[in-house]
């Protein structure tokens, strides 16, 4: 869409610029020649001494940016049910489409929504669009492309935000490419800048480094956003909310796929549902000793979490494990138990409300990341934790019922 | 039945270099591997070779240096590979990449099913999957689990949705990206590692896949960086909490402060 171009009436032939690029893609014959190399590094620009080279679009191809307007949020349901991550999308949303001083509105794509739409137009939207039909009960990729084809080309929304679920990062990029523009997966950090460039940050490369994305010339501009990292929005009853039922045309149905069966897993509660959790790490010397663990979850009405390494050793399951690898976490308080604090793990869980570490060594990293640290063995702290909470239990029971 | 499996080399460790000014990866001087991740697509097209018959055509962009994975998958038992290589097809951004692998896909001409991993190991986005089935215009499922039957014109397949297990059809030909583990991918062999040693590598470049011949343009393209919508506009390093206590004291008061802290919080 851009390309390096000379100004050959500015170029005085230094010859600055071809010494420069990393890509030898600047030559000199009886003019400057840039070739096929060039991989708009910029160096040259800053280089040449008489501004002769510059970056052109082209305008053939590009988007007219401006007519795209306000900000769009995917109300993701699955089986009748608004995915958690929808009120953060909402919150996110709001901010964004209030510094823009342009709307916000919400899509749902589902059957029998009207209790869903009810629940969402308690929230700080602007407008809901509902695509409701019984084939759009489950997702499938292309008719839930296919509907938002038409809303995008309708409203044109600037910004158009979708959870980093497993029905969003399979939907978000064949929407992207549909509309030949930018997609970011998996966003920890979303602004917008006065331009209305959309500023999307995400770990990248093994959480070793966040990197700051936009995508300055094309719309709308797409974002998924990880679960359980932004603040949820809250119900806002004096914001007045409009409702538009979208027509379907039989084609936006079609689809190569059908839905066999669902079946409920015989789950646990996943670990990035609860609001406590008590997690160990390699701190812990046997499997047996996940007891005193489990006593302590207990006693919070926690659940267990645990670092990679005590997953490969076979001590608890995958399901379990908090990390880059393993589940992104934002209870309200995280105890970590005999955890170093490796990036890996820490991106998995640094942004709980209310992080507790405790840990022998007080240099460990976790003292970095967490809001209260006990440098202490915890084979010695947590049985006398746990009896104090057993205590205050008692006494808790006790004041409730005095006579019993 | 033949099957597409796309593949990507990727920087072997997570200490990978980055170059800030251009904000793209180095690649350069980093040990590189095929993205795990790969394995369990590769592995799954190979079981159905295995089961029904099937011709495994692995496909990769890259540096030639991307040869290496090829030749690793030749050796796990893919019949033939692919390498789409040219300096044009640098520093792409996932719609670029998956166009272009796209493109390549076409020119094998008919095929009944492609299959990716759910994600690379370095990019961590999950979306050229998805992205390649919208430009072959394929129906497709991402984080399959497990294939449940296989037959001439369509696929039923087994998918994770956390809670539950959904089991889904699929006309083909169709593209799915698999999840991690749902099989055990196999080992190199060396019987194949002996017998493939001389199989070529086709390795086409932009004048293969461009379809704008000459100057003219016939239809909008979308190679490498400068044709990527997204733009990484700086990096850096993660930051930490700020405010924080670090008590180091004997256990009980440890234990009577923490008690203090939890009734502050509201939890007891
Ligand atoms: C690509 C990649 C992805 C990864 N993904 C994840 C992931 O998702 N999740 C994850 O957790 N890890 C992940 N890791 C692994 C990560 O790098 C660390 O190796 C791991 O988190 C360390 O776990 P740990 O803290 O339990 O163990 P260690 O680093 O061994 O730390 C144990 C800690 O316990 C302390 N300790 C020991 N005994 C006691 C005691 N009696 N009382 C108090 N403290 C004690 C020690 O001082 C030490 O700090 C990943 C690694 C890579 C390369």
């Amino acid at each position: 869409m851009s390309y390096l171009a000379v100004d050959h009436d500015r170029c005085i032939l230094c010859g600055e610029c071809t010494s420069s690029c990393p890509f030898n893609a600047l030559i000199l014959e009886d003019k400057l020649e840039i070739l096929d190399t060039c991989r708009l590094c910029k160096i040259c620009i800053e280089i040449c001494p008489t501004d002769a080279l510059f970056i052109k679009q082209d305008s053939s191809k590009k988007t007219d940016i401006s007519s795209f307007r306000d900000v769009l949020v995917f109300a993701e349901q699955r089986d009748g049910k608004l995915s958690g991550v929808v009120f953060e999308l909402i919150a996110k949303g709001r901010e964004l489409a209030t510094k823009l001083n342009q709307k916000l509105y919400v899509v749902l794509i589902g059957s029998k929504t009207e209790e869903l739409v009810e629940k969402l137009s308690d929230y700080p939207v602007d407008g809901i669009y509902i695509y409701d039909h019984k084939e759009l009960s489950y997702y499938r990729a292309e008719p839930y492309t296919a509907v938002l084809e038409d809303l995008i080309s309708d409203i044109r929304p600037s910004i158009f935000l979708i959870g980093a679920t497993q029905v969003g990062r399979s939907l978000a990029p064949k929407i992207a490419t549909r509309q030949r523009t930018g997609l970011t997966a998996d966003c920890t950090f979303i602004d917008v800048k006065p331009n209305g460039d959309l500023v999307q940050i995400r770990p990248a490369f093994g959480g070793n480094v966040m990197a700051q994305i936009v995508t300055p010339n094309h719309r709308p501009q797409l974002a998924t956003v990880r679960p359980k990292v932004m603040e949820q929005a809250k119900p806002s009853l004096d914001h007045p909310t409009k409702i538009s039922y979208r027509d379907i045309k039989p084609q936006m149905l079609q689809s190569g796929i059908r839905f066999v069966s669902i079946e409920p897993k015989l789950k646990e509660v996943s670990i990035t549902e609860a609001d406590i959790l008590v997690a160990v790490g390699r701190g812990l010397k046997k499997a047996e000793d996940l007891n005193l663990i489990e006593e302590l979850a207990q006693s919070l009405g926690a659940m267990v979490a645990v670092t990679r390494p005590l997953v490969e050793l076979g001590w608890a399951p995958q399901t379990r494990q908090v990390g880059l690898s393993g589940r992104t976490v934002r209870p309200k308080l995280f105890i970590a138990c005999g955890i170093s604090g490796a990036i890996q793990h820490v991106a998995g869980m640094s942004s709980s409300d209310f992080i507790i570490a405790i840990n022998k060594d007080k240099t460990a990293p976790i003292f970095d990341t967490c809001h209260f640290g006990l440098v202490g063995d915890m084979y010695e702290i947590l049985p006398l934790l746990i009896k104090e909470l057993r205590e205050v239990k008692t006494l808790v029971a006790e004041s409730r019922w005095p006579n019993a | 039945m033949r099957i597409i499996v796309c593949i990507k080399q990727v920087p072997d460790t997570t200490e990978v270099a980055i170059d800030e000014k251009k904000g793209v990866l180095k690649r350069e001087g980093v040990d590189s591997r095929l993205n795990p991740y790969d394995l369990y697509a590769l592995e799954t097209a190979l079981r159905i070779k295995a089961e029904k018959g099937a011709e495994v055509i692995v496909i990769s962009m890259g540096p030639m240096q991307a040869e290496a994975v090829i030749k690793e998958a030749y050796y796990m038992g893919a019949d033939s590979g692919i390498l789409l290589s040219d300096r044009k097809f640098a520093g792409a951004d996932t719609l670029a990449t998956a166009y272009t692998l796209a493109q390549g896909i076409k020119k094998i001409g008919s095929f009944d099913l492609v299959i990716t991993g759910q994600q690379t190991t370095d990019g961590d986005t999950a979306q050229v999957g998805p992205a390649v089935a919208e430009f072959l215009g394929l129906p497709h499922i991402c984080y399959v689990t497990g294939i449940k039957d296989v037959s001439p014109n369509s696929l039923t397949v087994v998918t994770d949705m956390l809670d539950t297990l959904e089991t889904q059809s699929l006309q083909l030909p169709a593209l799915l990206t698999v999840a991690r583990d749902i099989y055990q991918p196999r080992l190199i062999s060396y019987r194949l590692k002996l017998s493939s040693k001389d199989r070529e590598i086709t390795v086409l470049n932009y004048n293969d896949l461009s379809q704008n011949q000459g100057s003219a343009a016939l239809e909008d393209e979308y190679f490498g960086l400068s044709s990527s919508p997204t733009q990484v506009e700086r990096i850096f390093p993660p930051s930490s909490v700020i405010s924080r206590e670090i008590l180091e004291e004997n256990p009980h008061i440890l234990v009577k402060k923490t008690i203090l802290k939890l009734k502050e919080l509201k939890i007891i």
